[in-house]
């Protein structure tokens, strides 16, 4: 199914949850806050939300800022 | 040691209370702009701050092997402030609010409750939103946020913003990154007045606009509790240098204000005693 991550189009196998997800991009977990059609999900809900078509996530991290 | 000396640094010691959070250092000191995160962790360090801000953004999906701020940030040391920049209107300004406060809790940072809320009107002035910002003041205090809220320096603004529940509200000395200083004391003062009648210990805190350090002095001695910055430091031609001055101009300016500054006079008053002088050389 496709997904958009960060504005960027992806395919991912059909039932991916969103910490499957975080680990094929290789993303630190725990740096990192997602966004599911513009609801935050927390946390602990990552290894059980399964991912829908045409989800639209934002992963997103800190950055230095003022 | 003097009993009196020792007594007003006593006073001095007294520390920055925003809402349930308490702070060492009155200076909070923004992680953007620098040249490198190496340079930024040893200015952090030197402007001795223990509460800095940071931005929320896509973590990037191509380069990897991009450094993480967080790899340069103690986060045992520093209370972090996430901020809403680079938002335009209330409902984007809460959602980063909410990833902001996901991170920093995945981070067992303190600063998870809080946020310092920016909702911009134009990229141009990178003045605040006033209507948008009101509001999203009132939906991020109903969902338990503590919010220190950027706003410019008009006193009726800061007062509703206030009423609306923000724990500190941060009115702009000039525009982001501009290095005027504060350009209109006359507005931070009135907005000092309205915020602390009746609640001295309201925080307010210079946001936005030092350039240097007398600009921090200048602030400081107005009777703000706090200043932030970031550009001041960051993009000054030795950021280590001027870490260390904005720290001194923050201790300068707040030990001033608590002393009480003179009148200004029109006329000279003598230092010396005018009695007990030598016969002059007639003339």
């Amino acid at each position: 199914m496709n997904i958009l991550v960060n504005g960027v189009p992806r395919e991912v196998a059909d039932g991916t949850t969103i910490a499957a997800l975080l680990a094929q991009l290789e993303m630190p977990a725990r740096q990192v806050a997602v966004e599911v059609n513009l609801e935050l999900v927390p946390r602990a809900e990552h290894q059980r939300h399964a991912l829908c078509e045409a989800d639209r996530l934002e992963i997103v991290t800190l950055v230095g800022g003022g | 040691m003097a009993a009196g000396t020792h007594a007003s640094d006593a006073r001095l010691d007294d520390r920055l209370r925003v809402g349930t959070h308490t702070l060492a250092s009155r200076l909070i000191v923004g992680t953007g702009k620098y040249a490198s995160y190496e340079l930024m962790g040893e200015a952090l360090a030197l402007s001795g701050t223990d509460c800095i801000t940071v931005a929320v953004r896509r973590e990037r999906l191509i380069d990897k092997q991009g450094q993480n701020i967080l790899d340069f940030i103690d986060t045992d040391r520093y209370t972090l402030l996430p901020n809403t920049a680079g938002c335009f209107t209330a409902e984007d300004a809460v959602r980063v609010a909410r990833l902001g406060r996901e991170i920093l809790l995945g981070l067992e940072n303190p600063g998870a409750d809080w946020v310092k809320l920016e909702v911009l009107a134009d990229t141009k002035t990178l003045l605040p939103d006033p209507v948008a910002t009101l509001a999203a003041t009132e939906l991020l205090v109903a969902e338990g946020f503590q919010v220190l809220c950027y706003t410019s320096d008009d006193p009726i603004m800061a007062r509703r913003l206030k009423q609306a529940g923000a724990v500190s509200v941060m009115p702009a000395g000039s525009p982001i990154g501009s290095g005027q200083g504060v350009l209109n004391p006359n507005n931070i003062r009135i907005c000092l007045e309205y915020l602390k009648e009746g609640d001295p210990d309201y925080p307010v805190i210079v946001d936005a606009g030092v350039g240097t350090a007398s600009d921090v002095t200048i602030a400081m001695e107005l009777g703000v509790d706090g200043v932030l910055l970031n550009t001041g430091i960051a993009h000054a031609g030795d950021p280590l240098q001027m870490a260390q001055a904005m720290r001194a101009a923050t201790e300068a300016g707040r030990r001033a204000y608590l002393a009480g500054r003179i009148p200004k006079k029109l006329y000279a008053t003598a230092s010396s005693p005018e009695t007990g002088t030598i016969a002059p050389k007639p003339r």
